[in-house]
């Protein structure tokens, strides 16, 4: 597949705006201006740029609890992200959601989910709802290795391929479930192994390259909306922070030797270099890049630290579509 | 027009007069196609709107709410069932976690239109996995709506404004009247959520029941009545929003009141509606609310045993005449 430099430099603008708003947020909860957890997406940036890249607006994704990176590369904006990071009533979620639930359904992304696993069979329904409606819109579910574990997974992905949904099941395999090894909760080595057990094809990416990310992508997409059903691609990859908040070596489970190891192949400089190499483009078109996105994501974080918190005349609003009755004795 | 058909019929009639109205509307479970559901709640509707709107899934509660999440807010207005109320436990991450909190969550962007259905409740020596009345459970988390009808007008109008909804919406069906016969119109028609029935006026006493209960109730009523005992027996329908506006009117009227249950006592629903009972009219009762419930211990599968555990006729007479008993003021 023959990419153009148009698609090439879209997708290292999305990983570069991960990776600047997710070392932004580490700084800001460094700083003790972000509430509640913090689960950063850097070092997997070509993952859900290579997807997303794939994907137009209509097409939806659902996230894991690891899931700025997923809602940047889908379209999300800085400043109501941030906001959002900040608990601001102007972020996308009003306050309401955090770093956990952030989404936004005009670009279909249905949310970052604090539960591990819960995303796919949400994904399952919008992937029925585009089959439904023949609109050749595809869902994707992205997930990490440890959510294969769960019954939500297995049960997701087997009515997708009984009911032929236009799904893509999306894994990040990052070899770490939170702090525990993969190899010490499962006795594979590839998820893609799993594929088969439902009857949809998979293939291993290295989750480092971008390109090869969006190749896989572009075929499962143009699979799914010939009505063939779901496929799963597991993209090799890991995290270059904590499960949670912004150390990144000395950590117990795994050793900073393999962090470096990690690093070397880091997903956005390797890219950088291989376009630098085939004269696709030069070191100048990627300072500009990345001056440019830096610019957006203090103006982002400006943006949110003037914002106002949401009133305490809020907290009722949106548990329903409309307001509930009076006498329920609920709204008390 | 109206004619007598049963509670399942009107169900099955309400679902399929949405259908024709509104495509957006299909139906997801298992075995509710060819088959038509284990309760025939779903009989002949894949066989008039096709496999596309009436969808057997596999066995997977997870996967089954999933698919109404996602497809609601994908803007579809899915009705996916559970075939046992028991079995929300196996999907309990997507009901709680999912559905009831995605439009919160989002801050309001999004909107989950769907209907979870269900059979609930015992009499049937189903045992303690398939006889549960497990309505305390979901009202207890904010998002959810809870319906469980007591009789087949009830059951149409209440599944249509279920369906209409723009909220997840939980729909049980009690299993011991799926065959009651009733009066319901032809003609599709609605019945507003949080709104109580009064089924039987009185003024001696308050009766607060639903589902089967709530026709226990009105059958002790009719007995008492001959003694010249006036029970007022009141059906909320919806347990969630719950019409206490009703209940405490009632209750200021008779000054006295029971709540009757299926499901067991402790943290019980009926703790729920002495609690607002005694915050909104403690100065209006002349006796403690009474309640008659389960006792703590899963459904037994024994006829004797389960005939037990149900509330009976003998012991709803038995609680309103014992807060009867208490002097008045």
């Amino acid at each position: 597949m023959e990419l153009s430099n148009d698609v090439l430099m879209d997708m290292h603008r999305r990983m570069v705006r991960i990776r600047l708003f997710e070392e932004a947020a580490g700084r800001l909860a460094e700083a003790a201006k972000l509430p509640g957890f913090l689960h950063l997406y850097v070092g997997q940036e070509a993952v859900a740029s290579g997807v997303c890249a794939a994907l137009t607006d209509q097409d939806q994704i659902t996230s894991t609890h690891r899931g700025h990176g997923h809602l940047v590369a889908k379209g999300g904006e800085f400043k109501p992200m941030m906001a959002e990071l900040m608990a601001k009533s102007t972020g996308y979620n009003k306050g309401k959601g955090g770093s956990m639930h952030i989404s936004n359904l005009d670009v279909g992304m249905f949310g970052a989910n604090g539960i591990v696993g819960a995303g796919a069979p949400i994904a399952v329904g919008a992937g029925f709802a585009n089959k439904y409606r023949d609109d050749g819109n595809v869902a994707a579910a992205f997930f990490g290795d440890g959510s294969t574990n769960i019954g939500a997974f297995h049960e997701a992905a087997n009515m997708a391929c009984a009911l032929q949904l236009p799904v893509l099941f999306i894994c990040e395999n990052n070899e770490y479930g939170e702090f525990t090894p993969r190899d010490k909760t499962m006795a594979i080595t590839d998820i893609v192994d799993r594929a088969a057990g439902y009857g949809m094809p998979g293939v291993i990416v290295d989750g480092m390259d971008v390109v090869a990310i969006h190749e896989a992508t572009v075929e499962a997409k143009a699979r799914a909306v010939r009505g063939d059903g779901p496929s799963l691609i597991e993209a090799k990859t890991y995290r270059f922070y904590n499960h949670h908040g912004v150390q990144n070596l000395g950590l117990k489970y795994r050793t900073d030797d393999e962090v470096e190891v990690w690093k070397q192949r880091d997903p956005i400089f390797t890219f950088e270099d291989r376009m630098i190499d085939a004269n696709n483009a030069s070191r100048d078109d990627f300072d500009a890049v990345w001056a440019e996105l830096r610019a957006d994501i203090e103006e982002a974080i400006q943006f949110a630290e003037d914002s106002p918190f949401p009133t305490p005349d809020q907290i009722l609003v949106d548990v329903y579509s409309d307001t509930p009755s009076a006498t329920s004795g609920a709204a008390q | 027009m109206s004619r007598k058909i049963a509670y399942v019929q009107a169900f099955n009639e309400a679902v399929r007069q949405e259908m024709q109205a509104n495509d957006d509307v299909f139906c997801a479970g298992e075995d509710i196609g060819a088959f038509g559901g284990v309760f025939q709640s779903y009989a002949g509707l894949q066989k008039e709107f096709g496999e596309r709107r009436v969808v057997d899934t596999p066995i997977s509660e997870q996967a089954i709410i999933g698919l109404g999440v996602g497809a609601a807010v994908a803007g579809l207005r899915p009705i996916v069932d559970i075939m046992f109320m028991d079995f929300i436990a196996v999907a309990f991450d997507q009901i709680i976690n999912q559905a009831a909190k995605l439009k919160y969550m989002f801050g309001g962007s999004a909107t989950v239109p769907m209907t979870i259905t269900t059979g609930g409740g015992g009499g049937l020596s189903a045992a303690a996995q398939h006889s549960q009345s497990l309505e305390a459970l979901i009202c207890h988390i904010p998002g959810l709506k809870v319906v469980y009808p007591s009789n087949p007008y009830d059951m149409k109008g209440l599944m249509t404004s279920c369906i209409r909804e723009n909220n997840p919406t939980i729909m049980i069906k009690h299993k011991r009247l799926l065959g009651m016969q009733g009066d319901v119109p032809e003609e599709p028609y609605a019945i507003p959520l949080g709104k109580a029935n009064i089924l039987r006026e009185g003024t001696d006493v308050t009766v607060v029941s639903w589902a089967k209960m709530a026709n226990d109730s009105v059958d002790v009523a009719d007995q008492l009545a001959s003694e010249g005992i006036s029970v007022e027996v009141i059906d909320p329908r919806t347990m969630q929003p719950l019409d206490t506006e009703t209940i405490v009117a009632s209750v200021k009227k008779t000054n006295r009141v029971i709540v009757v249950h299926e499901a067991v006592r402790f943290a019980g629903l009926g703790a729920e509606v002495a609690a607002q009972i005694q915050e909104e009219a403690f100065d209006y009762l002349d006796a403690p609310v009474g309640r008659v419930a389960a006792p703590f211990s899963p459904v037994p599968f024994s006829p004797v045993l389960e005939a037990h555990y149900q509330p009976s006729p003998d012991r709803i007479t038995e609680a309103i005449r014992s807060v009867l008993a208490r002097p008045g003021a």
